[in-house]
C-alpha cells in the first residue's frame, strides 16, 4: 500500500574500482574544471582591475606576479591544458570513437604528458620574453 | 486500478525532467570553441604578462580582434563554466535546499562576473579608459 520508491541506480563505488589511468584522468578532468572556474574569475578581475585605471592594474599585476599569483598561474596553466586536452579526449568519445581500452588509456596518458610538455613549454617562453 | 498512489506521486522522482538534451549539448559547443580560444588566451596571458597597463590598453585597443576573442573567451568561458559547476553540484550535493542554493550562487556569480568582464573590457577597447 505504501508502495515505497524502487532504488535508484546507484554510480559505481570508489570502493570497488580498481585504480586506472582514465579513471585518474577523469578526476582530474574535474579537479581542473573547477581550478579553472577560479581562473575564470581572476580573468573577470584582470578586465576590471584593467578597466578602473593604472594603479588598480599595478596592484592586480604585483599580486598575479607574486610568488602566491605565480603557484596559481603555474597551475591554472597545467590545468588549462589539461582540461583541454582531456577535454579534446571526450569530445572524439562523444562522436563515438576510442572506446577501446587501450586507446581510451593511451589517450589519458598522451592527455597527461601533452598538459605537462606544454605547460613546461609555456613557462619557458614567459622566462625567455620577460613575462616573469 | 493497481494502486492508490496519485499520477504526481508515481510520476515523483521518476524519469529525467527533458531539459538534459540542452544542457549536454550547451557544455560540448562552448568545449570544441574554447579549444582555439584557450590556446590564444594562453599567448594573449604571455603577452600581457610582459607588459605594464599601458601595454595592456595599447594591446586591447590596437586592433579589433583581441578585444573580440577576448569578449569570446570571457562569454564562453562562462558559459561552460556555469554548465561544469553546476553538474559537479548537481553530482555531489543531496540536500534540496543547500543544492539549490549553490545552484543560484553559481548562476549569479557567473552571470556577474562575466558581465563586469566584458563590460570592462568594452570599455577599454572603446577608448573609455583613463
Amino acid at each position: 500500500m505504501t508502495d515505497a520508491p524502487r532504488a535508484r541506480p546507484l554510480s559505481p563505488h570508489t570502493s570497488i574500482w580498481r585504480w586506472h589511468v582514465t579513471m585518474a584522468t577523469s578526476i582530474a578532468h574535474r579537479v581542473s574544471g573547477c581550478a579553472l572556474y577560479g581562473g575564470g574569475l581572476i580573468l573577470a578581475a584582470w578586465a576590471v582591475c584593467l578597466a578602473s585605471g593604472p594603479e588598480t592594474y599595478g596592484a592586480f599585476q604585483a599580486l598575479m606576479g607574486s610568488i602566491l599569483g605565480k603557484i596559481a598561474l603555474f597551475g591554472l596553466t597545467l590545468s588549462a591544458f589539461f582540461h583541454l586536452a582531456k577535454g579534446v579526449q571526450h569530445l572524439i568519445w562523444d562522436v563515438g570513437f576510442g572506446y577501446k581500452p587501450q586507446t581510451a588509456s593511451l589517450g589519458a596518458v598522451v592527455a597527461i604528458a601533452f598538459s605537462i610538455a606544454a605547460t613546461l613549454a609555456i613557462w619557458g617562453i614567459a622566462a625567455m620574453t620577460g613575462a616573469l | 486500478m493497481s494502486s492508490y498512489r496519485t499520477p504526481l506521486g508515481r510520476a515523483r522522482g521518476l524519469g529525467a525532467a527533458k531539459h538534459g538534451v540542452g544542457e549536454w549539448i550547451s557544455e560540448r559547443v562552448t568545449a570544441v570553441a574554447l579549444v582555439p580560444l584557450t590556446i590564444w588566451a594562453v599567448f594573449a596571458v604571455l603577452r600581457l604578462s610582459a607588459t605594464d597597463y599601458y601595454g595592456a590598453v595599447a594591446w586591447l585597443t590596437g586592433s579589433p580582434l583581441n578585444p573580440t576573442l577576448m569578449v569570446l573567451l570571457v562569454a564562453v568561458s562562462f558559459l561552460h563554466m556555469h554548465g561544469g559547476m553546476r553538474v559537479v553540484i548537481e553530482d555531489y550535493i543531496e540536500k534540496t535546499l543547500t543544492k539549490t542554493g549553490l545552484l543560484l550562487l553559481n548562476l549569479f556569480v557567473c552571470a556577474l562576473a562575466g558581465t563586469l568582464a566584458v563590460f570592462s573590457i568594452l570599455k577599454v577597447a572603446l577608448g573609455g579608459a583613463l
